[in-house]
């Protein structure tokens, strides 16, 4: 409801740099006035999708993720336009 | 229709084109052996590597794209990739087909790059590597039937196995016969591409892979917030050893050899001045070559053992938040390390960074990391003029102030790379990727292989340079010659041609340049030698002192320690200038071989220009402050 006055269709929609290793999550249309990276969308990155992240570097970043059966590594600030909506469970 | 049909004299051009990790590289050695010829593309930092396809009936030429995830150019490699797929680069002639390299374990991601490949209209195939993998793993894939779907030849293989590549030899040479993809629905946006690679999957019915069970288990160890730190630090201190100690015996067995091998020619021959040139020209030079290889050799094996393993994706991945801050990637750190043993060993693993201004970067800044040249200029004139004292007892000054000198360097290194990033190489795009592959075992073959290459490289590319460049040196150090004079003892004719040669007057010439830092003409001539190689200035200062020999080290020292300039009367050498020079020493590229090989990874002079005035600006700032202060402090 609350959602809906606001008009954001995404509401539990959350970074995914803030994403939990381990927790599944659904790619969220970006925020207005924002858009996923060109690069991003080649690699798969495409609302929609889902993906969890594998583990995060001893250091904190870069974090591997597995999207679309694949794994790759990317560092937080190429992600941070890429908001997920969790599941909440296990992938 | 294609061209070739029409001119069957023409060789057929072929491209691999796919991501990183897909396997290419080991793909093309397979299809070119030997044949292949690395060079630069024209003004960047990114490696052309074209050879001619074996076991074939007529030329193939097989060009060896840039690893890529999108044919869209933003960084140098991905322009490459595009100009040349849309034949707009110059020199590079349209290509009659493309071979879209796939790793089969990440078939959706490999679709995506497919889908904008086919987008050009021009014959194209897709090979799957590492298809054994995905049956591991629990996986099905059938080429037959994604071939059938897709409307082009789809070939499945295991690179380094040889498995499936005899249909791959015999369809490379015919491009122009390659089946074409029926009427492709429109893919614009990303969106659109993925769920075109949806449905070939679904109907492909290709399956989700079962996790790779063994790198996961490993990876809990190796990527472990606390252990996977001590293990990269294990990893790379077992790295540094073997370049800095393991290569030593091998080192000092090509010295010695090419020093008795210059003795054998010289009592062989009449004294002259030709004799020289051969001995001490010609076959020093070549022992200068010839001595970087073990390290070269060594190193590289370590590099591409931790590289087929999988370890090298990994220790870039612990280490790259920390390299990051400097604007520097993860990839960066094994090269620099390698450069405390040195420098032209260092430029050439910084192949191994993908980004091509990261690896720009990392080669500039290079040459500041302590090599092992430095080492005997430290260790003389610590030896000579810092006190043999203690601090609190426990630290010693003279090791206190090499630590110094090595913190010095690295720290400069450091902030030139976030200078470079934040001045010259600002606005350059760059993207940040990285794959951690599944661990295998390696293969001695293809391991041997590559250091060969690696070795075959230095020699043809560099040593040549290298060879030449120190000739020129010895002639500049020891033509023209004083007159000789019988009464004069072997040392002090050494002394007397030296004052004599050409150096000895450029050293008197760049006097002036230098006297603000403290330094005489001798120093001059010493530096004009060490561009030879640092540690040269230590043979020549015995020289200049009319030392017996370079290794006659407390002879060498006291008579630094005694020496008095004649016009003032005082000491020429003391701490600050002993300090200065070392100082000089961190700083300056002085060092003509890691010139000639930043020219050739770079494919231009430009940079190693840039980098040598840049050095040599800062060595003489730094000098001039150290001479000073010390002054000022101690005086």
């Amino acid at each position: 409801m609350r959602a809906e006055l606001r008009n954001e269709p995404y509401p539990e929609a959350i970074p995914l740099e803030a994403l939990q290793v381990g927790v599944a999550a659904t790619i969220a249309p970006p925020e207005p006035g924002r858009e996923i990276p060109r690069r991003l969308g080649d690699l798969g990155f495409v609302p929609g999708t889902e993906l969890w992240i594998v583990r995060r570097a001893p250091f904190g970043d870069p974090i591997e993720l597995e999207i679309r059966g694949y794994r790759m590594c990317l560092r937080a600030e190429q992600i941070a336009n890429l908001r997920v909506t969790p599941r909440g469970d296990a992938p | 229709m294609s061209v070739a049909l029409e001119l069957p004299d023409r060789p057929v051009r072929v491209a691999l084109v796919g991501a990183p990790n897909a396997g290419k590289t080991t793909l093309f050695n397979s299809l070119t052996g030997s044949s292949a010829r690395v060079g630069n593309y024209p003004g960047v930092t990114v490696e052309r590597r074209e050879g001619t396809l074996r076991r074939a009936e007529r030329a193939v030429r097989v060009l060896d794209l840039p690893g890529t995830y999108s044919v869209v150019g933003e960084t140098p490699d991905e322009q490459i990739v595009e100009k040349v797929l849309a034949g707009r680069l110059a020199g590079e002639p349209e290509l009659d087909g493309i071979v879209a390299v796939v790793d089969a374990t990440t078939l959706r991601r490999g679709l995506g790059l497919l889908r904008e490949l086919l987008k050009r209209g021009r014959p194209t195939a897709l090979v799957l590597t590492m298809i054994d993998e995905v049956r591991a793993r629990g996986g099905k894939l059938e080429p037959a039937k994604l071939s059938a779907l897709l409307g082009i030849p789809v070939l499945g293989v295991v690179g380094h196995r040889g498995v499936g590549m005899d249909p791959l030899f015999r369809i490379l040479q015919e491009p122009a016969r390659w089946s074409r993809p029926a009427v492709l629905p429109p893919a614009e946006t990303p969106a659109a591409r993925f769920a075109w690679v949806d449905e070939i999957c679904r109907k492909v019915g290709a399956t989700e892979l079962e996790p790779d069970t063994r790198t996961d288990r490993i990876d809990r160890v190796l990527l472990h917030p606390v252990l996977g730190v001590a293990v990269f630090g294990l990893v790379m201190v077992l790295l540094f050893q073997s370049i800095f100690s393991w290569a030593v015996p091998a080192m000092d067995a090509i010295d010695a050899g090419f020093g008795a091998l210059g003795r054998a020619a010289r009592d062989a021959l009449p004294a002259s001045w030709a004799t020289d040139l051969l001995t001490d020209g010609v076959i020093a030079g070549v022992g200068s070559v010839l001595v970087f290889l073990p390290q070269i050799v060594i190193l590289f094996s370590f590099i591409h053992l931790l590289q087929d393993v999988g370890y090298m994706a990994r220790a870039a991945f612990v280490v790259d938040r920390v390299m990051g801050w400097v604007g520097l990637q993860g990839r960066s750190f094994v090269p620099l390390l390698s450069c405390y043993a040195c420098a032209v060993p260092g430029i050439m693993a910084a192949r191994t960074i993908q980004s091509p201004r990261e690896r720009l970067a990392t080669i500039l800044v290079s040459p500041f990391m302590t090599c092992s040249a430095r080492l005997p200029v430290y260790t003389l004139l610590i030896a000579a003029f810092v006190p043999h004292t203690t601090l609190f007892g426990v630290i010693g000054l003279q090791g206190l102030v090499l630590f110094g000198l090595y913190c010095l360097g690295a720290l400069t290194a450091l902030c030139s790379a976030a200078l470079l990033g934040s001045t010259l190489l600002r606005g350059t795009p760059s993207v940040f990727y990285m794959e951690l592959p599944p661990y295998r075992w390696p293969t001695a073959r293809i391991l041997g292989r590559q250091v060969w290459h690696s070795a075959r490289a230095f020699l043809k590319r560099a040593g040549t340079m290298i060879l030449a460049t120190s000739i020129v040196l010895f002639c500049l150090l020891s033509f023209p010659r004083a007159a000789p004079d019988p009464a004069r003892s072997e040392a002090e004719t050494a002394r007397a041609n030296l004052e004599a040669s050409a150096a000895a007057h450029l050293g008197r010439a760049i006097e002036p340049a230098i006297a603000p830092l403290g330094f005489d003409w001798k120093i001059g001539v010493g530096l004009i030698a060490s561009l030879a190689a640092r540690e040269v200035i230590v043979a020549t200062l015995a020289q200049t002192y009319a030392v017996a020999s370079k290794d006659d080290f407390t002879g060498l020292r006291d008579a630094l320690r005694g020496d008095v300039d004649p016009r003032t009367g005082k000491p020429v050498f003391g701490l600050p200038v002993a300090l200065a020079l070392c100082v000089f020493f961190v700083f300056a590229l002085q060092c003509t071989s890691t010139v000639v090989v930043m020219a050739r990874e770079t494919g231009s002079w430009r940079w190693p220009a840039l980098a040598f005035s840049y050095m040599l600006t800062l060595a003489w700032l730094g000098s001039f402050v150290t001479y000073r202060v010390s002054s000022a402090l101690l005086g």
